[in-house]
């Protein structure tokens, strides 16, 4: 860790807490880039609330962020009892969180009212009726919450801090919501987007350093995702390692490995050729790629111990653009022997953090670059979840297919332009990998 | 686009004729829908033409626009307009059924169950493309908010009279159009391409002659070489032979026939409006038999069994929309508040989800897409073993075991739903995977110890489970918009919505 990161963190840390505790206004946002100690400073900052005695409802978006939240508070803070208010469906919550005995289950709001600290999703606050409503809420992901899960919600707290990602996936619709294009209060947009569109006054703070990203990527994914708001990596260069014990045998995805593992950055790049989404030549790539990464006795050194790591099925993930790919892979794996490793969409690996990651570029193979291959938040998401390094598996011509599509969205009066624009960051993105890139024939 | 669907464009193009994409009609068509065609002039939103109107194929009204900027004349058009459609609108007004409702008491809060009136029938209307939909959209815009001379006497161009209510309605059925499987207001390109794929892109097919040359291509040629003639072909001066469907017209024809015959009228020519007259309706006439024969082939597909279950939301829409105009309510606002648009959105993409779910079960093609997708599994059923649930009154939770070649089940314990003979939807949990499966059964099997008969299927039945609900549930609602919060701007204010206001385009 660098000192100097730390005390710029620790500083907007405080500035945070302070606002949240005696700010005049009723919302504080913080905008956290990936891996920017988020949960930590939501786990604090419920600490702290409930030390002032102010009673807190948080707000998370999944299942299971909210048991990861609780798991996180009950682990700080053994002696702070904390309520989970979960759905009446089976499995309703994670049954780690029965270890801890600070926590109390309900699916009733009533059973949990004396408690200081009531965690629940978004969707299950949606049925609690109330006569007296929380002091103080904290919304987590609130950048992935839709404006219509927010107004359902915001009648139960009086103040509330707003936490999340800004460059992450945006919330999405299934149906069309053009009609609300521009109104301050389109429900499709995001809950952040509406909240300061109509208070404008409302405080913001950005965190600054990213403890995931390596130095490697930190630069790449503040400028290509985060243009005028750029954070720093919280290590330097040479603080993370990864080394493999078995030489390469030459093949081309124990060299796209290599070459990961020296520069942070891979691309394994496959012939130029249209194919199905589920193109069996790049998961067939992807599964070299993840068996080179653990077969050959990979280890990561970092700045949390130092002694190194063994690179595990669990320590790796694929990330992929649909779920019939993340299927696909999924099968390939299992078939190889890797069936710990996680594979899925983007939409689901937000918020996770692994040593190595796979990536099967939203671009591969297509004859179109739609505006959903071209959402910048996709391929932030995808690139920023690892703490080593990251390998992509790619067609030839993505270059190519991005001249040959620039971004065609019609521009709606009113509505604020997103940035970074997804075509640019996909540039940006594929320029850094141009010199990584490793070919397969 | 699904696997299905990419199969059928790439037959479609081999075989130079549309491929089915549905084996039933998966949208209500009336016994007797009002066509509207209607044409723009270039150069301003909205801005009439000409349109062929009427629930007669044999015979359309015609109106025209002389001189499209002119308002005195735009008026007139509107009133002629009115004149055709809201008698039709209305048609359905007066006969009711009864049906029972659920309201809340504003004294007491209570719960209550009301008679309220339900239209046996809406009318529907037809335009040949979604390009007509936004058209009725903006009309219904520009119109709603006039004032009669009845409503405001001073007024220096008062509309008129039933102006501002054919704006109500076709702001409404516009509104409609948005929710997914509505039929108030349909464009056929839209059920046509719904249905039939061709061998192009779905750009290509928003060309409604085109499409129609794909799905019936003329005897001795092919759907693609008749496609393209309907797109391309023009005549000695110029002219496409098949005018587009519209709402815009070929700029070629704006050229060369109408700049000069609205300057002739312009300039005071005897007969110039009936000139003017006859070349609109040679370009209005060829996309309102397309029209009608879109509606023939789509008439040769049986109706989908959901379609009664769908239209009815739709005659509720109508009856509520009569109601609230019967009860001298003010009309539409011009912007959702911030209440009634999440509202919107959140039921709009409920009416997605209960769409697909029932597109999926009343059609084996459209289910063949979701098997393809990974969310839904047919197969044989080989072993049925009864089993009961632990607690102090046992109830039946038969395992099934079934075979389904369509893929790898998700892990975990997934949820799965099936449709059970009686009507109704049974659903199951996953207790073991693989190819050969078994489904718990959870419900749908009635109340006693003894499953209800035909709820629990024999062993060699074919069934076919789906991840998704068949019926999707509501969500827990929404604030009353008084109640709006802080986050979202407070509550509205709540002042009626002046008229528009004058601006110097309204005196072109």
């Amino acid at each position: 860790m660098t000192e100097q990161a730390g005390t710029r963190h620790a500083s907007v840390v405080d500035a945070v807490l302070h606002d949240t505790l005696h700010s005049p206004e009723r919302g504080v946002v913080v905008d956290s880039p990936p891996g920017a100690g988020k949960s930590t400073l939501v786990v604090r900052a419920a600490r702290e609330l409930a030390a002032a005695g102010r009673r807190l409802m948080l707000v998370a978006q999944t299942n299971a962020q909210v048991d990861d939240l609780v798991d996180r508070i009950a682990t700080a803070d053994p002696h702070l009892p904390v309520g989970r208010l979960h759905s009446n469906e089976p499995d309703p919550y994670d049954p780690l969180l029965d270890a801890h005995e600070s926590v109390r289950t309900s699916a009733k709001p009533a059973d949990l009212a004396e408690l200081g600290v009531v965690v629940s999703t978004a969707a299950k606050w949606a049925w609690v009726k109330t006569e007296s409503p929380w002091p103080q809420a904290i919304v987590d992901e609130a950048y992935q919450m839709r404006s219509d899960a927010l107004l359902a919600v915001a009648g139960l707290f009086e103040r509330a801090l707003f936490v999340g990602d800004p460059g992450q996936l945006d919330p999405f619709s299934q149906v069309g919501a053009g009609q609300w294009a521009g109104l301050a209060h389109d429900p499709s947009m995001s809950a952040v987007g509406t909240l300061l569109a109509h208070n404008a006054e409302l405080r913001r703070h950005r965190l600054p350093v990213s403890w995931r990203l390596p130095a490697s990527a930190a630069g790449l994914v503040s400028s290509a995702f985060y243009p005028y708001t750029p954070f720093t990596s919280g290590t330097s260069p040479g603080d993370r390692r990864l080394t493999f014990e078995a030489a390469s045998s030459g093949s081309a995805a124990d060299r796209v490995v290599d070459e990961a593992a020296a520069s942070g950055w891979g691309l394994l790049e496959l012939p130029e050729r249209h194919t199905p989404r589920t193109d069996p030549e790049a998961v067939a790539a992807v599964a070299s790629v993840v068996r080179s990464l653990l077969t050959r006795g990979g280890l990561a050194y970092g700045e949390r111990s130092p002694e190194p790591t063994a690179l595990t099925q669990a320590r790796v993930a694929v990330g992929t653009a649909h779920r019939d790919q993340a299927a696909a892979v999924r099968a390939a794996l299992a078939k190889a022997g890797f069936p710990e490793v996680t594979v899925d969409t983007a939409n689901r690996l937000q918020g996770r953090e692994f040593d190595v990651t796979v990536v099967l570029h939203p671009l591969s193979g297509r004859p179109d670059a739609t505006s959903f291959h071209l959402e910048s938040g996709r391929l932030c998401v995808l690139a920023s979840r690892h703490r080593h390094a990251c390998v992509v598996v790619c067609r030839a011509g993505v270059a190519r297919l991005l001249d040959e599509h620039p971004s065609a969205e019609p521009v709606e009066l009113g509505a604020e332009v997103a940035f970074p624009d997804g075509w640019e960051a996909n540039h940006a993105v594929l320029a850094e990998l141009a010199e990584h890139t490793v070919r397969t024939d | 686009m699904s696997l299905i669907s990419v199969l059928a464009r790439a037959e479609a193009a081999e075989s130079g004729r549309a491929a089915p994409l549905a084996t039933v009609r998966h949208r209500h068509l009336a016994a007797h829908p009002l066509v509207l065609v209607p044409l723009t002039t270039a150069g301003e939103d909205a801005a009439p033409l000409g349109a062929l109107v009427g629930t007669d194929r044999g015979a359309p009204r015609l109106l025209t626009v002389p001189q499209p900027r002119n308002r005195e004349l735009r008026s007139t058009f509107l009133a002629a307009l009115a004149e055709e459609v809201l008698p039709h609108i209305e048609s359905a007004a007066e006969e009711v059924e009864y049906v029972e409702r659920k309201e809340t008491e504003p004294e007491t809060g209570k719960k209550v169950t009301v008679q309220a009136e339900l239209c046996l029938d809406a009318p529907q209307l037809l335009v040949p493309n979604p390009a007509g939909v936004e058209f009725l959209r903006l009309l219904g815009r520009a119109t709603r908010f006039r004032r009669t001379a009845e409503e405001d006497p001073q007024a220096a161009h008062p509309s008129p009279p039933r102006v501002p209510l054919l704006g109500r309605w076709l702001s409404h059925y516009a509104e409609r159009a948005r929710v997914p499987g509505s039929s108030l207001l349909l464009p056929v390109t839209e059920l046509l391409i719904r249905h039939w794929a061709t061998g192009r892109s779905t750009l290509e097919d928003q060309h409604l002659a085109a499409l129609l040359a794909w799905i019936a291509p003329p005897p001795g040629t092919t759907g693609e070489a008749a496609a393209l003639h309907a797109e391309l072909a023009r005549d000695e001066r110029g002219q496409l032979l098949v005018p587009p469907a519209g709402p815009s017209t070929d700029p070629a024809f704006d050229n060369t026939l109408l700049g000069p015959a609205i300057d002739r009228f312009d300039a005071g020519v005897a007969d110039a409006a009936a000139d003017l007259a006859h070349l609109v309706e040679a370009q209005l006439r060829p996309t309102w038999d397309a029209v009608w024969h879109a509606v023939d082939l789509l008439r040769t597909l049986p109706p989908a069994a959901h379609l009664p279950a769908r239209w009815r939301r739709d005659r509720h829409s109508y009856t509520h929309h009569r109601d609230r105009v019967g009860a001298g309510e003010p009309p539409q606002p011009r912007r959702d508040d911030a209440v009634t648009a999440a509202r919107k959105l959140v039921s709009r993409e409920q009416s997605q989800a209960e769409l697909d779910a029932q597109e999926a079960l009343d059609d084996p093609l459209t289910m063949a897409e979701r098997r393809l997708a990974g969310e839904a599994f047919a197969g044989e059923v080989l072993d049925v073993t009864m089993a009961y649930s632990e607690g102090k009154r046992p109830m039946p939770r038969p395992l099934v075991t079934c075979r389904s070649e369509d893929g790898p089940l998700p892990e975990g314990t997934a949820r799965l739903h099936r449709a059970l003979p009686s009507g109704g939807e049974q659903r199951g949990e996953v207790a073991e995977h693989g190819e050969v499966f078994t489904v718990r059964l959870t419900n749908g099997m009635g109340r006693s110890k003894e499953p209800a008969e035909g709820s629990v299927p024999e062993p060699g039945e074919r069934l076919c489970w789906t991840l998704f609900e068949h019926a999707p549930r509501g969500g827990p609602g929404l604030p009353e918009p008084e109640a709006t919060p802080w986050t979202h701007g407070g509550p509205p204010a709540q002042l009626p919505e002046p008229p528009d206001a004058f601006t110097p385009e309204d005196r072109l």
